[in-house]
Formats: C-alpha cells, sequence, structure tokens
C-alpha cells in the first residue's frame, strides 16, 4: 500500500527485479515458511489488499507443490484499521476473505507488497485482532525499502531495497498489472 | 459523495455502487466474533427524530455504534422540543455539542435540507414528511442485489431488473427515493397504484405507472409494496380498506402469478391483510427480514463513507 503503482509509472523506472527474479524470490521466500514453521503444519496466509493477495495465493501455490500441502490463504483488508484515514477521502474498502476454518490457533503469515513505514502492517495487527487469536503472526514482504516508523519488521523478505524517501516503488503483478516486475523512479518522480 | 445524504437524487451511479460495495465488505462483519469496527472512534452521530420509529432509528444506532462512534439519541417527546423549541435552535444546540453527524426524522418534507444549512456535520435524512428516505432505498437496492445477483455481485448495478412500486406512493418517502435511486443503478421502475394514491407530478418521474396490478406482475423481478399510512390521510383516496386490499394488496394468487425467481419487498411497519397477505410477508419470496439486517450493514456503509475520511471543507453556514 505504500507504494504507489501504476504500470505507465513503472516503465518509466529503473528496473530492480524482473519476472524471473521474483519467481525465484517467492520460491526462497516458501521454502523459508516451511522451515521457519517446521513442515508448514497450522500456517494460513492472508494477502494485504490489493497485491499482497496474488502473492499470498502464489507461495500457497508453491507451498503445495514443495510439500503437497493445501495451504488456505485469503485476504485481510485493513483500510478501517488505518491511522491516517482521516487524511484522505473515505476509501473503498479491499475484501476481507478468511479460509473457512479462520485464524484460532494458526499460524498466519501476512503477505504485502512493499515494507515501508510499516503502519499498513501496524493496521493489518488489528484487524487481525478482531478475527481471532492466531498462535503467531509473520510477515513476509517481496520489497523492504527501509524507512520503518513503526518497531515492525518482516520475517520472509524478497528483497532488501535501500531507497530515499523521495523515490516511488512500484511493484507490478500479471494477475493486476498484466505483467511482473518491480521498479524504482528517480528522485522527485512521480507522486 | 457529497457532504449529506437527503436525496436518493444527490448519488450518481458510481456513488451508489461505491455505497452497495462497502455495504457488501461490511455485512461479512455480521459473522465475526467481534462486531465492531474502530473506525469511526471519536466521531459523534446524533439521532434526531421527530416522529416515531423502531426499524430506522435502532438501525441507524447499531451502524454507528458497530463503527465505534459515540451516538446521542433525540427524540422530540420528552425534549425541549415539547416546550416550543424550534428546529434551527435544536440544531444550532447539537452544534455546539460538537455533532459530526445528525440523522434526522422528521415530519415536514424539507426538513433534512434546511438542517443542513445550519449544520457543519454530514446531514443524512432518515425521512422528511412525504419527501425522501434515501437510506431505504440504499437497503432496499442492496437486498435486491444480494437477492437476484448473489452475494459477491460488487461492482454489479441492476440494469434491465423490473422493479413494481405498489400502493400509497403520494404519501410515500421510500417509493419517492426508490424511484430515483433504482432508476439510477437502471433498473426499469413501474408504480402501481389507484390513481388517488399518485402523486400529481408522477409523470417527471424517471418511471412507468399503471393502475392495473394484475397486468404488472408476471413481468416484475421484484414487487415493492408500501405501507397504507393512514395516519396522513386526510381525505378519502379510496373507498374502504377492503376494496383496496382487493384490487393492491398481495395475496397468494397475486403472489403465484409473478415469476419464479421474483422476491416480494415491503419497507415496514406492515399492515398484515391489508396491502401484504400474512402468507406472502411469511413466505421465501419476501426479503422483509433481510431488509432490516441489510439496513445496519446499507447505513453503516454511508456513515463509513461520510464521515470515515477527510473532513469535508467547511462551507459557510446559512444564517
Amino acid at each position: 500500500m505504500c507504494a504507489a503503482s501504476s504500470p505507465v509509472a513503472g516503465r518509466d523506472g529503473l528496473a530492480v527485479l524482473d519476472a524471473e527474479q521474483i519467481r525465484r524470490a517467492l520460491t526462497r521466500i516458501a521454502h523459508e515458511i516451511l522451515e521457519r514453521t517446521h513442515g508448514g503444519a497450522g500456517i494460513i496466509l492472508l494477502g494485504i489488499p490489493t497485491r499482497g493477495v496474488p502473492l499470498a495465493r502464489r507461495l500457497a501455490a508453491r507451498i503445495g507443490e514443495f510439500e503437497r500441502l493445501d495451504v488456505p490463504c485469503g485476504s485481510l483488508d485493513v483500510t478501517m484499521h488505518r491511522d491516517d484515514l482521516r487524511l484522505h477521502p473515505a476509501r473503498a474498502l479491499g475484501r476481507t476473505d478468511l479460509p473457512p476454518g479462520g485464524v484460532d490457533g494458526m499460524t498466519v503469515v501476512l503477505v504485502d507488497d512493499v515494507l515501508y513505514s510499516g503502519r499498513t502492517v501496524r493496521a493489518a495487527l488489528d484487524a487481525l485482532n478482531d478475527l481471532g487469536r492466531p498462535r503467531a503472526v509473520q510477515l513476509a514482504v517481496l520489497v523492504d525499502r527501509g524507512h520503518r516508523e513503526l518497531p515492525i519488521r518482516a520475517d520472509y523478505v524478497g528483497k532488501n531495497l535501500p531507497t530515499s524517501q523521495r523515490e516511488v516503488v512500484h511493484v507490478l503483478l500479471t494477475e493486476v498489472d498484466g505483467q511482473d516486475g518491480v521498479t524504482i523512479s528517480g528522485e522527485g518522480g512521480r507522486p | 459523495m457529497k457532504r449529506h445524504l437527503i436525496s436518493a437524487a444527490d448519488l450518481s451511479r458510481a456513488d451508489a455502487l461505491l455505497i452497495l460495495d462497502t455495504a457488501e465488505e461490511l455485512a461479512s462483519l455480521a459473522d465475526r466474533p467481534i462486531k465492531k469496527l474502530p473506525t469511526l472512534r471519536g466521531r459523534t452521530v446524533v439521532n434526531l427524530f421527530y416522529e416515531d420509529s423502531t426499524r430506522t432509528r435502532i438501525s441507524f444506532e447499531a451502524a454507528a455504534k458497530r463503527l465505534s462512534a459515540d451516538v446521542i439519541n433525540f427524540s422530540a417527546k420528552g425534549s425541549s422540543v415539547a416546550k416550543g423549541e424550534s428546529l434551527k435552535d435544536t440544531a444550532l444546540t447539537l452544534e455546539a455539542m460538537g455533532a459530526d453527524a445528525v440523522v434526522i426524522r422528521h415530519g415536514a418534507s424539507g426538513a433534512a435540507h434546511r438542517l443542513a444549512g445550519w449544520v457543519q456535520g454530514s446531514v443524512l435524512n432518515a425521512g422528511d414528511g412525504t419527501h425522501e428516505h434515501p437510506t431505504q432505498a440504499l437497503l432496499d437496492a442492496f437486498t435486491i442485489r444480494r437477492r437476484l445477483k448473489g452475494t459477491g455481485a460488487r461492482g454489479a448495478a441492476l440494469d434491465g431488473l423490473r422493479v413494481t412500486i405498489v400502493g400509497d406512493v403520494l404519501h410515500s418517502r421510500v417509493a419517492r427515493s426508490n424511484v430515483l435511486l433504482l432508476s439510477t443503478l437502471g433498473a426499469e421502475v413501474t408504480l402501481a397504484a389507484p390513481p388517488t394514491l399518485l402523486p400529481l407530478a408522477v409523470g417527471s418521474w424517471p418511471c412507468e405507472v399503471s393502475y392495473d396490478l394484475d397486468s404488472e406482475l408476471p413481468k416484475s423481478d421484484v414487487v415493492m409494496m408500501l405501507r397504507v399510512q393512514q395516519e396522513r390521510m386526510n381525505a378519502a383516496y379510496f373507498p374502504s380498506v377492503r376494496e383496496y386490499s382487493r384490487r393492491y394488496g398481495l395475496d397468494a394468487a397475486r403472489m403465484a402469478r409473478l415469476p419464479g425467481h421474483a422476491i416480494v419487498m415491503h419497507p415496514g411497519p406492515m399492515n398484515r391483510g391489508v396491502e401484504i397477505a400474512a402468507e406472502v410477508a411469511d413466505s421465501v419470496r419476501s426479503t422483509i427480514v433481510e431488509q432490516v439486517a441489510n439496513g445496519v450493514t446499507t447505513r453503516m456503509a454511508a456513515l463509513y463513507l461520510l464521515l470515515g475520511g477527510m473532513e469535508f471543507p467547511a462551507t459557510e453556514v446559512a444564517q
């Protein structure tokens, strides 16, 4: 949510990850999740709309391939829990879609495209709190661009990307944007 | 979205769909262990009710509370209104108390519009005289969409659906708001009523008019029955309740003429045996109980979209 993204802007920026590198990063994260959760028992992947959701689905598919596990996968909209609601006109809500079992007693892995200030993840933790009591919560992101404003860190990172706060990171995913790629626009670039 | 919700005509097609889609997301809240969101924490919603109401007031109260707003209920009975305080003075009192939104039900058409000129917060019209009741139209549109297009129908409008609104259109704010909103959403609306219960200007409304209910039923996807508003009737609009019921009441025989998928709606409160037979009201086609549940969800969506974001820029307040 911290990365503004439109395919047009994406093409202008400097490519940081291409489709192949995204694929490899997700494969590695899937293996790391399996390793850290001792084979993936009791995990549930929740993507944060918009682009966290297809990422969570891709991770679930890979974990399914590697371990023949059927990993529950859903989405968690954090809009109603954001701390910046009053800074913008009211936003349309994304979807919250929990797998039938719910989150109680599960290890929830939150999935998002870019980790920046940490405020989206803070909102996600609050939203999750209202849905049940997971055994543990972990965080997987495709890109960690730094500049945290809250004491939050990711458990699984596709790529650490040192940025300036004036730069803009765009994540493009086939399901949403028609192509895969991560680009960064230069300082003073597009808002 | 505009700052106030006074008329269904204030809503563009995009606004109406945004409210319905937001309501669709909020509907899942009812299945969760904690049916509350922190979104409107610290905001105050005043329910200003000059007319009797059960479901609308409770529905707005539940909606505001589920969004964590503080709710102040005001009913004209037992307040300073009984001592002769004017609407404007009451409004200024609420303004001084810092109301972020005022939900108003009033017996005079246009009361919500007047109030909007006096207070800074958002005004939501919960029924003004025989004028409008926009949140009822929204919850009706939401109910129609859920029943006929499925619960996953995000972004879908009501294009091509045929809605027949039957009965006391003259005194009905529900009918006017529904005609405006449903036609904005693409539905084809027909009013079926005795000529005496149709407003004079009905020719300028975006709908068809028919005096014969029986010919409309076989081509209706939705039949919306209106309450015969005895309390607003100060003239003889029809010879007898029995005759009205025979020509415009929905009984089991008439319901059988509807297409298989058609639904029967009623905004409540019902006069069983007058405009709707008990067996119809309790049938599987009836959405009357769903309409109440959907009312809370739809009003949450409206409150969130009006109050959840940035404050609207201050406009000059009329004197």
